[in-house]
């Protein structure tokens, strides 16, 4: 992998983010890779291809569901939609994360952990 | 997606795949040329931007969950490839496996068709065995007589229908004329309905009608399936043709279906070639003759049908006046029961047995296994380094054993095959249903089970093992000279030890059940059947004129004990109408001033005999003396008994000149005792038998008893030409020796001895080929270490010693379990054996010393091999 600025994604993060832009609609993977991009500001680091295991494995759980549709420049794509266990997934998984990070920040700002 | 669609539709997953992933890489492009790129260029940074495609489809597939099917066909590749390698390892592995397997399908067979499966008629359970006397002593005890079945068949209400058959097979020998030589035919005499009761279809033809079965009815004959083969080559044109059996002309009616085999059921190890209508009428005056079964009304239990005929037959006994007569103590059985009862426990402990062998067998390549992944562990370890999960590994261990033991569940079933085909053919053993014995759709399935129950079980304590072994050492060991992990070490002795145990119970139960079988064998039968034979001489008695001459009798069979006496080598020769161990008859015998109380079984043996004949028997003569000629029709009439029938009738008291009645008309005077005979099997105490001779009774049939010097095989020709000599209507009949008819008696019980012997054999082969791989693998192992004990001055006899100790410590700790377990087993099976107590002290010190031996010998190998280990090459190496 090059050399970079940027962020490698942390384990397990990926499903997370990828229910996250899912809930806003139906989207298929390649648009899914570039709103990451986007919203990230080029941030993170995803290598594209590890994003469909990914979603294949979200669709296995039931988190969500796939139908085949035209894009509007006129091909066929797969598109993804949250289902409502999907939902649910989202919903606790974006309240763990909000805790760890918490609790991480707590941690690192404690005074008496600072390095001498 | 469903679990069935994902793996059927694979394909259209995989184009989706295809398509979705290219959709991608399409749109990628576009946009970066879009934004300028060269094509070039384009293609490049999306392919780097992507990742590899084939890793991206493989990690899609795996999240699909079907991985694992995927992976169950690499591991068989996988493992079909190694095992092809290890072609030695392979072959013992899957010919012990056959083996027990084998051996397990064959007792499954066996105990499926005697105990399983219902007999082979319409609504089997509803047929029932009605017994008299409860079933004890002899046919006449247990047959009822004419009067009395129709009495019954009458007035009872658990029965649809009452029939039956006469149990005396020696009424339906006889010769079928006019193909070639008169040849000896075994028949059977049934009551019209016997066949449709029982639900028996014809293959041909026709049943018999009620009309065949009256007096001056049609004779009517039905031919039985092999018969008809092999006699008639299965032409069907024999139907309505007639053929003359003995004297008798009848027409063939039908034939029946190979399925069913009469004796196979009511009388094993005996074959029967035709059946013909019992006519009741004429059998009214002749006594027990009929053996009844019954078909109970659905819903109708035998409990309910016992307590029916425990009010009914006292009650026909006073109302119809049937008195005077056997007080029939009737028990009803189910006959499933009746036929396979008696052998239920020995076929259970035959399971239990062969299950021992398959446990031993599992123990022994489970110590193979592990063995092998020993010597494997470097393979693993790098496996696991590169990421391969621990269930990967177990599963990738359990796909091997389960090929092995579907290998040698395959080669299990054609062994299998073969056996059962083999044991359906053996006529001799007098075990019921014998002949359809086969490899079934039960036995397949139970093969499919024992197949992975067995893998499952050998293949689960290498995988555990192997995948919880620890990464660093298994790649750091080298393999050689150190001591290996003690931890699978101890594993392989406690499994050496168990298969020891397990081993030991085998040998010790075999041990008791052969030394049954000799004790049998060695029984003081009451009459010499070594150099002894008999051959069936044409003679037809007429029951209805019992009036006819015994003289003209008498001087026929004295011209043919003569002339037969005459042969060479012939040492003596007597006519009797039964022989010892067959089905005999009986009648009643008292003492003369003997009231009997009622209740007390007056009946004894009878055989109708000519002088000569306890010689030629090699019957001992106790006191008084045998039968002359002079024992003529007029004169006194005289017996001869034994001394069961001495003690129960003249109890403290010589018999001998003393009045007895109940055999013939009037009072007969004993004029001797003889020894007790076993007339029934080796195993059944004597009883009560008499002895009259022919010229004063009417003989059954006559059986020439001649006892020579010669073989049976060497006499026969010429006994034969002096009978045909004497009857041109001779059936050419075979000389049987007498043994022969002691050994179908101990047939069953050496059928079920010489099998749990062989698998005690294959126990103790197994138990030592796994004590040899152990002290042999350890030996391998620790070929540096001896090699520096050596050199710091160990002798070959110290080094061979410390081997030996070490395989004679696993035999004895092994033997020491088994033996306890043994005195359980032996327990459990005591009433399997006959005159050896369960605690035999010779057979279980016999046993372990012969376990003990064998593994000394197993382990003696590596050890000769440890002492001539050099030391310079075993430090050089490595």
């Amino acid at each position: 992998m090059e050399a970079t600025s940027k962020f490698d994604l942390p384990q397990g993060t990926l499903d997370l983010l990828i229910l996250r832009v899912v809930a806003l609609g139906p989207i298929h993977g390649y648009a899914i890779a570039q709103r990451i991009q986007q919203i990230s500001r080029n941030a993170l680091q995803v290598q594209q291809g590890s994003l469909y295991p990914a979603l294949h494995r979200l669709q296995y759980k039931k988190f969500l569901a796939a139908k085949w549709a035209e894009t509007e420049t006129g091909r066929d794509a797969k598109f993804y939609e949250l289902t409502a266990r999907g939902r649910a997934q989202l919903k606790s998984e974006t309240e763990s994360w909000a805790r760890l990070t918490e609790i991480v920040g707590l941690i690192l700002q404690d005074p008496q952990g600072e390095l001498s | 997606m469903s679990w069935w669609r994902r793996l059927v539709g694979n394909r259209q997953l995989e184009q989706e795949l295809d398509k979705e992933l290219r959709f991608h890489i399409d749109q990628q492009s576009a946009d970066n040329l879009r934004a300028g790129m060269s094509e070039q260029k384009a293609r490049r940074s999306t392919r780097l931007a992507f990742g590899g495609l084939d890793q991206v489809k493989e990690d899609c597939r795996e999240s699909r969950g079907t991985m694992w099917i995927n992976s169950i066909v690499q591991d068989v590749r996988f493992t079909l490839r190694t095992l092809g390698r290890e072609r030695t390892f392979t072959a013992v592995a899957v010919l012990i496996l056959a083996l027990g397997i084998g051996a397990n399908i064959v007792v499954f067979s066996v105990v499926n068709t005697i105990l399983l499966r219902p007999l082979p008629f319409h609504d089997a359970q509803q047929l029932a065995w009605i017994t008299g006397n409860f079933g004890e002593g002899g046919l006449s005890d247990t047959a009822y007589r004419v009067d009395w079945w129709e009495a019954y068949k009458r007035n009872n209400q658990s029965m649809q229908n009452v029939t039956g058959f006469v149990p005396y097979l020696a009424s339906g020998e006889t010769k079928l004329m006019n193909y070639g030589d008169p040849k000896p035919v075994a028949g059977v005499w049934v009551l019209d309905d016997f066949l449709q009761t029982l639900g028996v279809q014809p293959a041909l033809g026709r049943l018999f009608t009620h009309n065949e079965g009256v007096k001056g009815g049609p004779p009517a004959v039905l031919l039985t399936y092999p018969f008809w083969r092999t006699q008639f080559h299965s032409d069907p044109k024999i139907l309505g043709q007639s053929i003359t059996l003995g004297k008798d002309a009848m027409t063939v009616v039908g034939v029946l279906p190979e399925s069913f085999d009469f004796g196979a059921v009511f009388a094993p190890g005996t074959k029967m070639d035709y059946v013909i209508p019992a006519i009741p009428e004429n059998m009214a005056n002749w006594g027990h003759v009929l053996a009844l079964v019954g078909r109970m009304k659905p819903g109708v239990t035998v409990a309910q049908a016992q307590a029916e005929a425990n009010t009914l037959f006292p009650h026909l006994r006073s109302s119809l006046k049937l008195d005077g007569d056997t007080d029939y103590k009737t028990s009803i059985t189910g006959l499933k029961d009746e036929v396979s009862g008696k052998l239920r426990r020995s076929l259970i402990v035959l399971w239990c047995a062969v299950g021992l062998i398959l446990l031993i067998v599992c123990v022994n390549l489970s110590n193979l296994l592990l063995a092998r992944a020993a010597s494997r562990s470097k393979e693993f370890g790098l496996r696991v380094a590169l990421g391969a999960r621990r269930g990967r590994l177990i599963s990738q261990l359990l796909t091997e054993s389960l090929v092995l033991s579907g290998a040698g569940a395959i080669a299990g079933l054609a062994f299998a095959y073969a056996v059962t085909t083999w044991l359906a053919h053996q006529g001799s053993v007098a075990l019921p249903l014998m002949s359809s014995v086969r490899v079934d759709g039960a036995s397949l399935g139970w093969t499919v089970a024992l197949a992975i129950a067995v893998g499952v079980l050998f293949g689960l304590a290498p995988g555990l093992k192997v995948s919880a072994g620890n990464l660093q050492e298994s790649l750091k060991g080298s393999g050689h000279g150190t001591s290996a992990g003690p931890k699978r070490e101890r594993l392989r002795s406690l499994l050496v030890i168990s298969e020891v145990a397990l081993a030991c119970v085998l040998l010790v139960g075999a041990g008791l059940l052969l030394r049954s079988f000799l004790r049998v064998l060695h029984v003081d039968l009451g009459f010499r059947p070594e150099q002894t034979s008999a051959i069936k001489m044409d003679y037809t008695p007429d029951y209805n004129d019992n009036s006819k001459g015994g003289a003209e009798r008498g001087v026929s069979f004295q011209e043919a004990i003569r002339q037969v006496r005459a042969l060479p080598g012939v040492e003596a020769v007597g006519i009797t109408d039964n022989l010892p161990m067959e089905h005999g008859r009986s009648w009643e015998l008292r003492a003369k001033e003997n009231p009997g109380k009622p209740g007390d079984n007056p009946d004894v043996f009878v055989y109708v005999v000519t002088p000569g004949y306890l010689q030629a028997m090699g019957i001992h003569l106790r006191s008084g003396r045998d039968f002359t000629w002079a024992d003529a029709p007029k004169s006194e009439p005289v017996i001869i008994i034994n001394q069961a029938a001495a003690r129960r009738e003249w109890p403290n008291q010589d018999p001998i000149g003393k009045l007895a009645r109940g055999v013939g008309d009037g009072d007969t005077r004993v004029v001797g005792v003889i020894d007790d005979v076993r007339e029934t099997s080796a195993e059944a105490q004597s009883s009560p038998e008499v002895y009259v001779p022919v010229t004063q009774g009417e003989p059954g049939k006559a059986e020439v008893v001649i006892r020579s010097t010669l073989p049976s095989a060497v006499l026969a020709p010429a006994v034969m030409r002096t009978l045909r000599s004497l009857h041109p209507a001779q059936a050419s009949v075979e000389l049987r020796p007498i043994q022969s008819l002691v050994d179908h008696t101990t047939s069953p019980r050496r059928f079920f001895a010489v099998l749990v012997g062989l698998f005690a054999g294959l126990g103790l082969v197994l138990a030592s080929l796994g004590i040899y791989g152990v002290i042999s693998y350890t030996v391998t192992r620790q070929t540096q270490e001896i090699g520096i004990r050596m050199a710091l001055g160990a002798t070959r006899e110290q080094v061979q010693l410390r081997v030996i100790w070490n395989t004679l410590s696993l035999a004895l700790i092994g033997v020491a379990m088994g033996t306890i377990a043994s005195f359980v087993v032996a327990r459990a099976i005591s009433s399997l054996l006959f005159a050896t107590e369960p605690a035999d002290p010779l057979t279980f010190a016999g046993m372990i010393l012969l376990l003990v031996a064998v593994a000394l010998i197993a382990g003696y190998l590596p050890a000769r091999r440890a002492s001539r280990i050099d030391p310079i090459v075993a430090l050089r190496c490595n």
